[in-house]
């Protein structure tokens, strides 16, 4: 990997919370590089500090020490630049599904507002609902809206924090269709957070694995598999059972 | 899943069914019975039975006492309950949302909170006593409309503030909303169903405050009627206003309650199932 196609750089970072028994140790000593333009899947035991550490990319939380970079520069605020998706619905239920697409666009005009949101509404198969509310929407609608709000800033990266994570089975099987399909029409920087190791299977070209609490990278690994993935044929299934050893529930079939 | 939501949300909306009509009726059948026997008997000067009232209620509808009091009541309910909003939800987001304004003014509001606002009537006639560019007594009962309104209305917006789910604002922040755009984006639209029910709650304090201050210092109103019956010995006269006291409270807060479920049905949600 060369310096200058690497997206997002973290070094030696390190995460501490302060808690009733002292501190508490979430991010121990975390190393990443993050090309431009990947779709880049984290994976690792329930509370092993994934969420946290997606969380610090985004800038809603702060390293305790180490250093996240951008672009080579310093993570800071919140940005447009770079959109969270958060696992349970955070598009905004007194706004109907143009208005929350638009809600990043306040300073555009009238008419290119309205293109753009017509654009990214058709790109997540929601024409006909723009004036419903999220209430009346499936839940995989909802996080429809959400990808399309967010893709609508034309942001440089996704940060997915279990996005599908309030999906039933099948709509979370076409949930990850789509988002496949979205990420090679747009050429976005995509960092999925999951446990579902099937989801980052199928979704990511490298996954890192992280241990429990507190958290390192195991092991990063690579999936050159061209997509559509069916995650039943054998290169996936064996990166998948690698995972699970990785994270030490491997011997379970 | 949120189809039957969302059937189940605009059920609330529609007039109630033949069966519920049915039973409420009953229950008032029932109620105006019970008076008529427990009063049976009675004259004018005694507690008036049903009949009497209604008797009574013509008379006052008939001389037009009747429309200039409950228009009275309804004027200074208005302008002390919008004074309460106007203040009390700014003041509410401040307290909700900024730690500073919370802990220096918190513990004043609470303070003076539980006391009733017909304590501050000697007060209110003092302040207000000497204006003479406005009727007095007028001023001094929406002073306590105010107060009456204004607490509890900081209140509910206050803790609607503190409880904005930090999923919103991080989303908001992320598309650089900040300041006063994401008080008027976000904050306010998100918990605008908890401003509502506290708007409400208010509302109908202030009505039944109204009653109570009118009683002292003013010539209007349906508590100066209440008062003035009495002073005549026209016990069916009071009886007649307390009927008019409570069918309008009914209707406001009917016109309260439509406002928050329409606005509630936009969110989703149903009376009595917020977050």
């Amino acid at each position: 990997m060369t310096a200058d196609d690497v997206k997002i750089r973290l070094r030696n970072a390190h995460k501490r919370f302060r808690g009733d028994q002292g501190d508490v140790a979430v991010l121990d000593g975390v190393d990443l590089e993050i090309r431009e333009g990947e779709f880049f899947a984290i994976v690792g035991p329930s509370g092993c500090g994934k969420s946290t550490l997606l969380n610090c990319l985004a800038g809603f939380e702060h390293l305790t020490s180490g250093e996240v970079t951008i672009d080579g520069a310093p993570v800071g605020d919140p940005s447009p630049r770079r959109v969270f998706v958060f696992q349970e619905y955070a598009i905004f239920p007194w706004l109907s599904v143009a208005d929350n697409v638009a809600f990043g666009l306040a300073g555009l005009r009238r008419p290119e507002r309205d293109r753009i949101v017509a654009r990214y509404v058709e790109m997540v198969g929601l024409q006909g609902f723009e004036s419903a509310f999220p209430h009346e929407l499936s839940g995989g609608m909802r996080q429809r809206v959400e990808f399309a709000r967010a893709l609508a800033v034309d942001p440089d990266m996704l940060f997915l924090d279990e996005p599908f994570g309030a999906l039933d089975a099948l709509t979370r099987m076409e949930m990850r269709r789509e988002i496949t399909r979205i990420w090679q029409e747009t050429g976005k920087t995509c960092i999925l957070v999951t446990h579902d190791v099937d989801e980052a299977v199928e979704l990511a070209d490298r996954v890192a694995v992280l241990s429990t609490r507190p958290a390192i990278v195991q092991r990063i690994l690579d999936n050159p598999r061209p997509r559509p993935r069916d995650i039943a044929d054998p290169e996936c299934r064996a990166l998948r059972t690698t995972i699970l050893e990785v994270l030490g529930v491997g011997s379970s079939r | 899943m949120s189809e039957s939501r969302a059937s189940r949300a605009s059920r609330g909306s529609r007039w109630p069914s033949p069966g519920r009509l049915l039973l409420s009726l009953t229950g008032v059948l029932a109620f105006v019975l019970l008076w008529h026997l427990a009063t049976l008997g009675n004259s004018r000067t005694d507690i008036p039975g049903p009949y009497l009232t209604v008797q009574g209620l013509v008379e006052l509808i008939d001389s037009g006492q009747l429309l200039r009091n409950v228009v009275a009541s309804l004027f200074r309910v208005a302008w002390g309950f919008v004074l309460a909003v106007a203040l009390g939800i700014p003041l509410g987001l401040s307290i909700g949302w900024y730690r500073t304004a919370r802990l220096t003014l918190n513990p004043v509001i609470q303070m003076l909170r539980p006391i009733s606002p017909i304590a501050w009537l000697p007060m209110a006639t003092l302040i207000f006593g000497a204006s003479t560019w406005f009727d007095a007594s007028d001023l001094a009962a929406i002073f306590l409309i105010f107060l009456s309104s204004f607490f509890p209305i900081v209140t509910a917006t206050a803790s609607a503030v503190a409880s904005v789910e930090l999923k919103y604002l991080r989303s908001a922040i992320n598309f650089g909303v900040r300041g006063h755009r994401l008080v008027t984006r976000v904050i306010l639209p998100s918990s605008l169903p908890q401003i509502l029910t506290g708007l409400r709650l208010a509302l109908g304090i202030a009505w039944v405050v109204v009653v109570a201050a009118e009683m002292l210092g003013v010539q209007s109103g349906l508590g100066f009627q209440v008062n003035d019956a009495r002073n005549n010995l026209r016990y069916d006269l009071v009886s007649a206003a307390m009927v008019v006291i409570g069918v309008t409270g009914l209707a406001i807060d009917g016109a309260m309650a439509s406002l928050q479920s329409h606005t509630l049905r936009r969110m989703g949600q149903r009376m009595g199932q917020q977050r």
